[in-house]
């Protein structure tokens, strides 16, 4: 049968379709110089870095991944890549088991709380780091020398660092579901507090549990300030001092761990977005 | 294993300064089901979650099977409860929403397939059971919540207003399946509600709650005819509110031209004496006959099939409501003078 009232643009009459289509133009191509703008400011430094580190601006020589396959061979490279990968593991690991139980508690049971929460946990983003870096070893100093004196202290400082991003995330994915209903329908069903937040709440806030992680990971994996100060070797680190020598070898490494922060976001974001395309389209849309 | 009896034993609980319940005392026999009616708070669903475990009393107890149950956290009460805003876990579909409860006590994958497919099946859905919230209607939705609450073979059922987001035909064929579930299984069952035609058609008994106390609790037909206090009787049902005089001795009142007898504990304040009262009498205990010297005027006529509600106005401004029957309705139309006559039966005052 066919339908008498059709929403289909196709059934607009000419008359109505020329005036609305020349309105429609007129942003469109606002919107399509804006986004050119934007990419040309994002993408030409990136396009100069890579080409920089394929031998670009030695025209004489052509381009050559030899810079990118010789990083690897490059004194402290892979020791200082794997101390600032394993730091932010620990950071991501330690941000969400202390964020996301209380920012559930936060939303569950001391609402009236959340704003004061939120500006604490901004509170990171207007203090110096050397304040930070400074108050957070005067706190854990009574701590075993091995965490305090090593580049695991690292971690203790880069949770407070991601805070404000860690509290954004979170905030958003649990106003986004009836959290209390949920809880209090699983804890009728039997679930512990602790399952009930395995099992109800982490799966269905899942893409904020993961925003937080890859912020608090980006953030670790490229934090300078607070580890120059502390004295620690990271990546970062690393390729300051690298770049001080060669040039081509610390953008080469920049771009390296730019790369991966991408590739770790891509991955965490479609893992996501399977899991959950495959488990419920729209609890997808929605975060 | 038998239905456990629930009993509320001066059940207390404030909020703010504010008593939510105010010595609630009630019991709910083995395998019925009691619903718990009144205005919006009333605090018949702090009750509720009382007896779930999601909230605490300040006072009194909760006795399942006469044994107190303050002390058990709510996952450990063997209580189903089914929300008001369905509450299914948007990440599983039906069939592991329905499976929730039995993984957390520990089945088996098959087993818990095998019996969340039964409950299912009981609720008419067996065709749903690989359906996400998102793609199940409102009524699917809250089958599923009680399947839910069904599949751990609770001691106890507990529903929290759970028609009270459907539409008006769901809500009803929902409600016969819900009490026709109940009776199969004989599980005690306490159902909240504000919805009076709810109340009555589902309840073995009906509690009626006015700021967290019990004013009745009686089976439906009792609530409505014989409602122990003015509040129950303009609650349940509608009620005229006639201007009257008490007899001296409180045993009689005037009304409309006519002498009554007052019910017994029929007045609000206990047993009166004298005065100008209100007297509440049913539509239906109320007749208008079309008479050119009648004291009623009719001012509208409302259709009802099988009935037709009168709006007729007295001389001194009150509006009275008669149900007639529609076949002799068809001269009472608005602008008529109608007698008004009132049955025999004792009526009650505030």
């Amino acid at each position: 049968m066919t339908a008498l009232i059709s929403d289909s643009p196709a059934v607009q009459s000419p008359a109505t379709a020329g005036p609305g289509r020349t309105q429609r133009r007129r942003p469109r191509a606002g919107r399509a110089v804006l986004l050119l703008l934007f990419a040309a400011y994002f993408f030409i430094p990136l396009y100069a870095a890579v080409d920089f580190t394929l031998g670009g601006s030695r025209r004489n020589m052509g381009h050559t991944l030899s810079v990118w396959t010789g990083l690897v061979h490059q004194e402290g490279f892979t020791t200082n890549l794997m101390t600032s990968l394993k730091i932010a593991g620990g950071t991501v690991l330690l941000l969400l088991v202390l964020m996301v139980p209380t920012m559930a508690w936060l939303h569950l049971r001391l609402p009236h709380l959340r704003r004061v929460v939120e500006g604490v946990c901004l509170l990171p983003m207007a203090i110096p780091a050397v304040v930070i870096a400074n108050g957070i070893l005067g706190a854990f100093k009574s701590w075993p020398q091995a965490i305090t004196g090593s580049s695991w202290i690292l971690i203790l400082e880069y949770v407070i660092l991601a805070l404000p991003f860690t509290y954004r995330s979170l905030d958003a994915g649990l106003s986004a579901i009836p959290l209390t209903t949920m809880v209090e329908a699983a804890r009728s069903l039997g679930a512990s507090w602790p399952t009930t937040l395995w099992r109800v709440v982490v799966p269905n806030i899942r893409t904020s549990v993961a925003s937080a992680g890859i912020l608090g990971a980006a953030l670790a994996l490229g934090e300078f300030t607070i580890a120059n100060l502390l004295l620690l070797n990271t990546f970062p680190i690393w390729t300051d001092q690298a770049g001080q020598q060669d040039g081509e070898v610390a953008t080469t490494a920049s771009m390296l761990i730019l790369f991966l922060s991408w590739l770790l976001l891509m991955l965490v974001s479609q893992l996501g977005r399977g899991r959950a395309g495959k488990k419920s389209p729209k609890l997808r849309r929605n975060k | 294993m038998s239905a456990p009896s629930v009993e509320l034993v001066k059940l207390s609980r404030s909020f703010g300064g504010v008593a939510a319940l105010d010595g609630l005392d009630l019991t709910v026999e083995p395998g019925t089901l009691t619903c718990l009616l009144g205005p919006s708070g009333c605090g018949k669903t702090t009750a509720l979650r009382i007896i779930a475990g999601l909230e605490h009393s300040d006072g009194g107890e909760v006795r399942v099977a006469g044994q107190d149950v303050a002390r058990i956290p709510a996952n450990k009460r063997d209580m189903g409860m089914v929300f008001q805003s369905y509450s299914l876990f948007p990440n599983l579909d039906a069939r592991d929403n329905v499976a929730f409860g039995l993984r957390m006590r520990g089945w088996n994958a098959a087993k818990r397939r095998e019996r969340a497919g039964e409950l299912l099946e009981l609720v008419g859905l067996s065709a749903h059971t690989d359906k996400y919230t998102h793609q199940m209607s409102g009524g699917q939705q809250q089958r599923v919540a009680l399947a839910r609450a069904l599949a751990i073979e609770p001691r106890v059922l507990l529903l929290d207003e759970p028609l009270s987001a459907l539409d008006a035909v769901v809500r009803v064929q929902l409600r016969e399946e819900i009490r026709s579930l109940q009776t199969r299984l004989g599980i005690t069952t306490v159902f909240v509600t504000h919805d009076q035609e709810e109340a009555l058609s589902v309840s073995d008994q009906v509690a009626v709650m006015r700021a967290g106390r019990l004013e009745q609790c009686a089976a439906p037909a009792e609530v409505y005819a014989g409602p122990a206090t003015a509040f129950v009787a303009e609650f349940i049902g509608t009620m005229n509110r006639l201007p009257g005089t008490l007899s001296a001795d409180g045993q009689t009142v005037e009304v409309a031209g006519r002498r009554l007898v007052v019910r017994q504990g029929g007045t609000e304040a206990g047993p009166r004496s004298g005065g100008e009262v209100t007297v509440l009498i049913r539509p239906e205990a109320v007749r208008l006959e079309p008479a050119e010297d009648g004291t009623a005027t009719v001012r509208q006529a409302g259709f009802r099939g099988p009935i037709t509600r009168i709006t007729a106005v007295l001389p001194d401004g009150t509006e009275v409501l008669s149900d007639v029957p529609s076949a002799s309705a068809a001269e009472l139309v608005p602008g008529r003078a109608a007698a008004l006559v009132l049955d025999d039966a004792p009526v009650m005052v505030a």
